[in-house]
């Protein structure tokens, strides 16, 4: 009895500092103040083709991925091979958003590692991603018919998120 | 020997010098400087979480505060901005945690560790109080205390 109480306290904050140290607790993933707001609005030139400019209105109707990323980004190109799957199953438009870059630089690697994306805007003074509330990159947006944020990913998709949370939003809101 | 020694301690340093950056250019209104950084004060840094959105030299924070550096010279007060930058990132950026519902915890918290751990204290001071019974002495014991008593009083006298 006499040690009962100071071994509960300290197998409690055990318990509690075990819990935090595993189970992959980032203390980066912020929740997005975003979840079920609707996406914010902008109208940015186009990578690839900058005489053209996209906004996410033109998406209405659609179910789709933003996803953040810039050529400077090593997560960014670890991430990317995923995307090129990604893209090829062709199960949702993955859009991306080119956060604080070079075009040349972000032209270069699309052209060394491919190009997953249906296109791309150029956020080169960042304001776009200051609206999204993004931290880092890369950060993944899906966004739903009437262009409400669905879900965020702070950090790589992989496939078991994509397979666990992401398709199993799309295909509800696909109903 | 001496003078390669300096050398290799002065190259030493060379890269230090090299790495740091240019300072960036802040407005020239040194009133408006003040107010972004009594703002940035209370706001933090999402890159290096435990840093202000002051102290920080992440780029993102560069970026913030050049924003709240554009909103204070469009006439907005320090609560739009606030607004605007919790709308976008949620009350994390706060450096100072709001009193709501979802920090009750973290502000009357210690409070009630306190309070519990003087609860704790008095029932046991008073358990321990409990425990002592006092025991009168002996006719004997108090013969012999008495005698104690004496001869201490009389070396003391002598």
């Amino acid at each position: 009895m006499r040690y009962a109480i100071p071994l509960v306290i300290f197998l409690v904050i055990a318990a509690f500092l075990a819990s935090r140290l595993r189970g992959g607790y980032d203390p980066h993933r912020i929740p997005s103040a975003l979840i079920n707001k609707p996406a914010p609005e902008f109208q940015l030139q186009e990578l690839r083709n900058p005489t053209q400019t996209f906004s996410p209105k033109q998406m209405r109707g659609k179910v789709w991925l933003l996803n953040v990323w810039g050529s400077w980004c090593v997560a960014c190109r670890e991430e990317h091979p995923f995307l090129m799957e990604l893209s090829k199953s062709g199960g949702i438009p993955l859009y991306g958003l080119d956060w604080k870059d070079k075009r040349e630089d972000a032209l270069a690697v699309l052209e060394e590692m491919g190009d997953p994306y249906v296109l791309n805007v150029s956020d080169f003074d960042g304001r776009v991603a200051i609206d999204y509330g993004i931290t880092g990159a890369p950060e993944t947006y899906l966004i739903d018919q009437n262009g409400i944020i669905r879900y965020k990913e702070v950090g790589q998709l992989t496939p078991d998120i994509m397979a666990q949370k992401i398709l199993p939003m799309v295909k509800d809101l696909n109903k | 020997m001496k003078r390669l020694g300096l050398l290799l301690i002065i190259v030493s340093f060379l890269p230090c010098v090299a790495l740091a950056k240019e300072a960036k250019p802040l407005s020239n209104d040194p009133e408006l400087e003040k107010r972004v950084m009594a703002l940035s004060e209370q706001l933090r840094c999402l890159v290096c979480q435990n840093e202000t959105l002051a102290g920080s030299q992440a780029d993102l924070a560069e970026d913030l505060r050049g924003l709240i550096r554009e909103q204070m010279k469009a006439g907005k007060s320090d609560k739009e901005i606030i607004a605007f930058l919790t709308a976008r990132y949620g009350k994390f950026i706060l450096y100072k945690p709001p009193v709501d519902p979802t920090t009750y915890l973290l502000w009357f918290g210690p409070f009630i560790l306190l309070l519990a751990g003087l609860l704790f204290l008095f029932r046991y001071l008073k358990q321990r109080r409990d425990l002592i019974t006092e025991q009168p002495l002996s006719a004997d014991e108090r013969r012999r205390a008495e005698a104690l008593l004496k001869t201490a009083q009389g070396n003391k006298t002598a």
